[in-house]
């Protein structure tokens, strides 16, 4: 899938999930190795790129 | 009452029909579309309109994806997968369009892979496709990097034909007991000389990128007249040919949306102000709602929702954002965080779609 941006979000002080933008669309993703949006942002994170720290 | 058997009849054993009480192909044929029913200006891969069929056109030119109702005649589908080239290209390099099936891993225990009792399987489906020539039909078994391919051919172009196609079981390989992904059944539309350089693999062995399309692979992408389409795909543990292959399994409407619910959900408001979720607003500025599935997801989804929403709490609070936290999420159901205005603390609300009938929240846990 095309990334735009990739930011964590924090429940309780701590990551719980991965705010993503693709193609224009806001996706929740958890950090979940099974789950194969979370498998895609690892690729995209392999290739050099950052998830954004938590607001 | 007439019984007809289909497969074998050897020494005093009679193979029956199947060896799988449901089809092993969810929606095979293309009747659930949760997404829509067509998407244009595709260049990329993702699953789009029809539910658990995967498709990448992999930058070469590019396409729409639909739900026809251009199907075989007498067979008894209402629906069909059609591809069509909006912008016609020549693939290079690694560059292939495809469109794809995900099996879950667990659903092919009947295969019995990496064991001496290893099971053939037969593919059958319906296809269609101005572009006549000879088509790849690729299977990688994903956990163990193996694969196998087959061609078929296009004999005439704009005609149904049904194409059925044996493979051998893998006694290497393993295909594991979990969700992860199984075999992903490629048919493959266009590709460049990478993945065509090689011997082409007709039996089961170690993927090399360069051995798994057949040079002769036609290039659908050519023309924007070209389209192809797919409808009746069912996997058959066991070898059959176009004369034993038992018959499309249909199933009902409930059945099929409810399997494809395990890899996504779309709730969708239909009516103009249909409530989505309920909860309580957790602060003047906070609405926490809960969502649930109709069934038990593969993973835990990834979450989104579209369109116009309000929290209801007597009176109308307005919605500025709708997002989903990572913690409270299940295989059964995500809770929902509302940005809204004028709400009052622990008070009961509900999210409704503010008169909009395309409001959405959907859950992800696509292979």
């Amino acid at each position: 899938m095309d990334i735009t941006s990739a930011q964590y979000t924090e429940s309780e002080g701590i990551n719980s999930g991965i705010k993503l933008v693709s193609n224009g669309k806001t996706y929740y993703v958890p950090l979940d190795e099974n789950n194969s949006h979370y498998q895609a942002i690892q690729e995209w994170v392999a290739e050099g790129n950052t998830i954004q720290e938590a607001d | 009452m007439a019984l007809t058997l289909h497969g074998t009849v050897s020494d005093n054993t009679v193979a029956l029909d199947r060896k799988t009480a449901t089809p092993l192909i969810i929606n095979g044929d293309m009747s659930i579309s949760q997404r829509g029913t067509s998407t244009s200006g595709i260049t990329n891969g993702n699953y789009r309109t029809l539910d658990r069929f995967y498709t990448n056109n992999g930058n070469i030119g590019s396409v729409t994806n639909s739900q026809s109702t251009d199907v075989p005649t007498g067979q008894g589908f209402a629906t069909s997968f059609k591809i069509a080239v909006d912008t016609s290209d020549t693939p290079t390099g690694t560059e292939w369009m495809q469109c794809q099936y995900r099996t879950e891993a667990q659903d092919l225990k009947p295969l019995k892979f990496n064991t001496s009792s290893a099971e053939g399987f037969t593919i059958s489906f319906w296809v269609k496709s101005a572009k006549t020539g000879t088509y790849t039909l690729a299977i990688l078994n994903d956990n163990a990097s193996r694969s196998i391919s087959q061609t078929y051919t296009i004999n005439s172009a704009n005609t149904w034909e049904k194409k059925v196609l044996s493979f051998a079981g893998d006694t290497a390989g393993a295909i594991p007991n979990d969700t992860s992904i199984g075999l992903i059944l490629y048919w493959v539309l266009a590709s460049g000389g990478d993945r065509t350089s090689g011997t082409f693999q007709t039996s089961w062995d170690t993927y090399v990128t360069a051995d798994f399309i057949s040079s002769s692979q036609v290039n659908l992408a050519d023309s924007t007249s070209n389209d192809w389409y797919i409808t009746g795909v069912q996997l058959e543990v066991g070898t059959f040919d176009a004369n034993s292959i038992p018959p499309f399994q249909f199933e009902d409407r409930a059945t099929s949306l409810n399997r494809c619910n395990r890899y996504f959900y779309k709730s969708v408001s239909n009516a103009p102000y249909s409530v989505l979720a309920n909860g309580f607003e957790s602060s003047s500025t906070t609405f926490l709602g809960r969502m649930d599935f109709p069934t038990e997801m593969r993973a835990l989804p990834t979450m989104s929702s579209g369109g116009s929403f309000q929290v209801i709490d007597g009176s109308s609070r307005s919605v500025s954002a709708v997002a989903f936290d990572g913690n409270s999420r299940s295989f059964n159901g995500a809770r929902v965080d509302v940005t809204i205005t004028g709400g009052t603390t622990g008070k009961g609300a509900m999210l409704r779609a503010s008169n909009d009938t395309d409001a959405y929240l959907e859950a992800d846990a696509e292979l």
